[in-house]
């Protein structure tokens, strides 16, 4: 049976749920052995955190040189894993730090890579939506291993309780991957909501809003989502430019994606139309957004958010 | 010390318009073609850290090269970046090029970037044709330079041969450092990019667009390692129901969320 190398992805100390969605991608492929990359110390405890999916084995490599020299430690990493497994796949998270660690394993290994796939067959065919959700691609990698990311939220995970082998083994970081130097570090402002692209629920405001978010925080902290915005919205300054789905902005795929006051320019529908229900708010009845819309609602995103975030909380309650 | 930078660009189909896919491409023919928007910041980025050195033009010694990939029409979105303010520029085009995937292009710049003797190169974080963002890192591993992308924030110490960032990504905030040379990859909104002047557009008309072919680059193959099996545009969604508030589309809308199991 063939071997699949994912590279664990973690936040802090624990391993994530895209974690769990790579392994079952992999899984598809052939048994799935899952790379740890952890300050010297921590193995056994970042190890730990590896409970749940298709997981046969986990490999642990101590090492500070992960946190001090980031993506280019780890791809060293990962290809010296790689290279001694020989795997018919290595499927890493498709966030910024993955795909890079991706497309430097793959200049090192002279092997294809394929990012941002939503789904992955048995025979390594990886699915992509591309512009922005308008198309869907089938691609496969032709040369060396396939190197492919897949963006999270997107396979379904399988929680299987997991319970793999762990072995311990090392790496050699070169000097050239330690030129650049991490001086320091903070873990992402949270504000207590989740991060958009891995959210099940993003509401976003746009022009709509005239700088007004509150009444669209109100409604998303009800739902427990994700607030995002349209770029006429963060290039007005009404709201931070992480925050911004659309074709310069965040993908975002969730299970309910509700736009407030946002028309629905391709700029802005190119991030967000792979979702799987959505749901626009708009006084305007000739805007474009009504096209992808589930349930549409034409009226003034002020009556009906704070009405619809008190409804949702009776239910909840 | 005088700064030479060079500053990865991209001829990109306007990102306002609709894309499709013509026998496994991306059909860049019928399209308006522009600069890449994400690299407008990286031309200015470039042009603020050679103006806080002593310049790049009219007597500064600094210098910025833009480096792009791409058919010969590409020469138009690097005119735009040319009247922004940058030197010179160097376009590798050539039809067997057509269809390369990041792994090609990675090398095809990499190639460029060695032969240049540069400190620092500067990308946009990503195109918005393509949207990999792996292709700074791949050219970091290329060259065995330093990697320091996703910067909210660029510092240089050109005495000191040194560059500081930013780093701005979903997993945190880091600040990164390192000797030249390195590559650089700047966020959306790291800057105001500037429109060109009038002056900067005559003046760009006299700039230099050196034209390369693919054999001098030097790069074995331009065959890319991935191929589309099949690609179809997405079936339209299925129309939804569209209310007008009368008062009660509040209490719709949660009955909605309930009935699709949402709440």
């Amino acid at each position: 049976m063939s071997n699949v190398l994912i590279l664990a992805d973690f936040v802090g100390e624990k391993s994530t749920k895209s974690t769990v969605e790579i392994a079952t991608a992999g899984a598809r492929i052939g048994q799935v052995t899952a790379l740890v990359l952890a300050p010297v110390g921590k193995g056994s405890a970042f190890a730990s955190t590896i409970t749940q999916g298709p997981i046969t084995k986990v490999l642990v490599i101590e090492s500070d040189d992960f946190a001090l020299h980031g993506v280019a430690a780890t791809a060293d990493a990962l290809a010296q894993v790689m290279t001694d497994l020989n795997p018919a796949a290595v499927l890493v998270v498709s966030h910024a730090f993955g795909k890079e660690v991706a497309g430097r394993v793959a200049i090192k290994t002279n092997s294809g890579i394929i990012t941002d796939a939503v789904d992955i067959d048995a025979d390594c065919t990886a699915t992509q939506l591309v512009f922005g959700g308008s198309t869907t691609v089938h691609s496969k990698v032709s040369q060396g291993v396939a190197i492919i990311t897949v963006r999270p939220n997107t396979v379904t995970a399988d929680f299987v309780a997991a319970s793999p082998a762990v072995e311990n083994t090392t790496a050699t970081v070169s000097d050239a991957s330690k030129k650049a130097t991490v001086t320091s570090t903070q873990p992402p402002v949270k504000g207590g909501r989740p991060e958009l692209t891995e959210a099940n629920i993003v509401v976003s405001g746009g022009r709509g809003t005239n700088g007004d978010f509150a009444a669209v925080e109100s409604f998303a902290d009800s739902l427990g989502a994700a607030v995002g915005a349209s770029r006429a919205a963060t290039d007005a300054g009404w709201y931070p430019h992480s925050h911004q789905v659309g074709q310069t902005g965040k993908t975002v795929s969730p299970q309910l994606y509700v736009a407030c006051g946002i028309s629905g320019a391709i700029q802005h529908r190119a991030g967000m139309q792979t979702s799987k229900t959505i749901v626009v708010i708009n006084k305007d009845p000739e805007a474009p957004l009504f096209e992808l819309a589930d349930f549409g609602v034409v009226g003034d995103l002020f009556a009906v958010l704070p009405a619809a975030t008190e409804g949702v909380k009776a239910h909840k309650a | 010390m005088p700064m030479k930078i060079a500053v990865c660009v991209k001829q990109v189909p306007d990102s306002w318009a609709e894309k499709k896919m013509v026998g496994g491409l991306l059909d860049r023919a019928n399209v308006d073609a522009v600069l890449n928007d994400l690299d407008e910041y990286a031309v200015e980025e470039a042009l603020r850290l050679v103006e806080a050195h002593g310049g790049n033009e009219d007597g500064g010694a600094n210098t910025v090269t833009l480096i792009s990939m791409g058919p010969e029409r590409a020469t138009e979105a690097i005119r735009k970046a040319l009247s922004m303010g940058a030197n010179d520029a160097i376009l590798i085009s050539d039809p067997v090029l057509v269809g390369a995937d990041a792994l090609v292009t990675a090398k095809v710049l990499a190639s460029a970037i060695v032969a240049g003797d540069f400190d620092i190169v500067i990308c946009g974080t990503e195109s918005t044709d393509a949207r990999m963002s792996v292709v700074p890192a791949m050219i970091s591993e290329k060259l065995g330079w330093a990697q320091l992308t996703f910067a909210s924030k660029v510092e240089v110490d050109p005495a000191a041969s040194k560059l500081s960032i930013t780093r701005v990504t979903e997993a945190g905030v880091d600040e990164i450092n390192a000797q030249f040379p390195c590559i650089v990859s700047v966020v959306e909104k790291i800057n105001e990019p500037r429109y060109p002047s009038f002056k900067g557009i005559m003046a760009a008309k006299k700039k230099v667009i050196e034209v390369r072919d693919f054999a001098s680059t030097g790069v074995e193959s331009s065959k890319a390692w991935s191929v589309v099996v099949d690609a179809a545009p997405r079936p339209p969604r299925a129309a939804g129901v569209v209310i007008t508030d009368d008062g009660t589309a509040s209490q719709k809308l949660v009955d909605f969320l309930l009935e699709k199991k949402l709440i």
